[in-house]
């Protein structure tokens, strides 16, 4: 079970993330991308992904990351990511449902550049059951 | 000049268990059910599966496409439905089409349907773009 306690809380991400061009580079060679001056427009969830698997799989937490899909995803770009973006990063449990034996929690991501908001995105992530 | 209404030409992207390898290394996403047929099997899947992360990234490179550019999409979004199968040593289709749904001036709101061996893998699958080049 995920521990309802966690709904609501906002976790800051310890380190800065810096985007680098060959991180835009790789992501972007996999879906035929030639143009690289700046990042696919869901380049964010590279960032955004690992950020919800240290969060949630905390043992205060406590999703099984080997049971979880993801249900759906949206993203908002203020701002196209380019190499050199230095990110700061906060992940927010929004919502945590059960339904037919499956815990459902919903999870936003905001990505930083000093005081700009560049990407936000809302991720719904299924553990099965 | 671009009206609702308006159906963008589809267009098929091939997937294949070495374009999921890449994904996971460029997307940093290890997940084995991406990649290991064993333990996507025992987790109760079909096959190995696609990342749906992967699926909406190639959605997106057909929008960014369409509307001039990665720096064309300002919202993005999707729910995955049904996974894309894939199996070893085939390569498999992702079918993407989409309709204009809103227009505004440049703003233009894209209602998307993506498709893998004729089944519907996305759901309420809409971009917003401002488009660069239309």
């Amino acid at each position: 079970m995920i521990n309802p306690d966690s709904v609501g809380r906002t976790f800051h991400g310890a380190d800065q993330v810096i985007v680098t061009q060959s991180e835009i580079d790789a992501f972007a060679a996999v879906i035929g991308e030639g143009d690289t001056s700046v990042a696919p427009p869901t380049f964010s969830i590279r960032i955004s992904l690992p950020q919800y698997e240290s969060i949630l799989t905390q043992p205060e937490i406590g999703v099984d990351w080997s049971r979880l899909v993801h249900g759906d995803q949206k993203f908002e770009n203020y701002r196209p990511i380019v190499a050199g973006d230095v990110f700061t990063c906060s992940a927010t449990i929004e919502t945590l449902r059960t339904v037919a034996g499956n815990e459902i929690v919903s999870v936003r991501s905001d990505l930083h550049s000093g005081s700009e908001l560049v990407v936000s995105s809302w991720s719904t992530l299924v553990v099965r059951g | 000049m671009i009206n609702v209404g308006d159906a963008v030409p589809s267009r098929v992207f091939e997937l294949d268990r070495a374009l999921l390898k890449a994904y996971a290394d460029a997307s940093g996403d290890q997940n084995p059910i991406h990649q290991n047929e064993e333990i996507a099997i025992s987790v109760g899947l079909p096959n190995v599966i696609a990342h749906g992360m992967l699926t909406m990234a190639l959605v997106g490179k057909y929008v960014t496409d369409w509307a001039g550019g990665s720096a064309s999409v300002k919202e993005f979004s999707a729910r995955f439905i049904k996974p894309v199968i894939v199996p070893a040593g085939e390569k498999v289709d992702l079918t993407v089409s989409a309709t204009v749904a809103e227009v505004d001036g440049n703003r233009i709101k894209l209602d998307l349907i993506a498709t893998s061996a004729g089944v519907k893998v996305l759901g309420m699958a809409k971009a917003c773009v401002h488009a660069a080049n239309l």
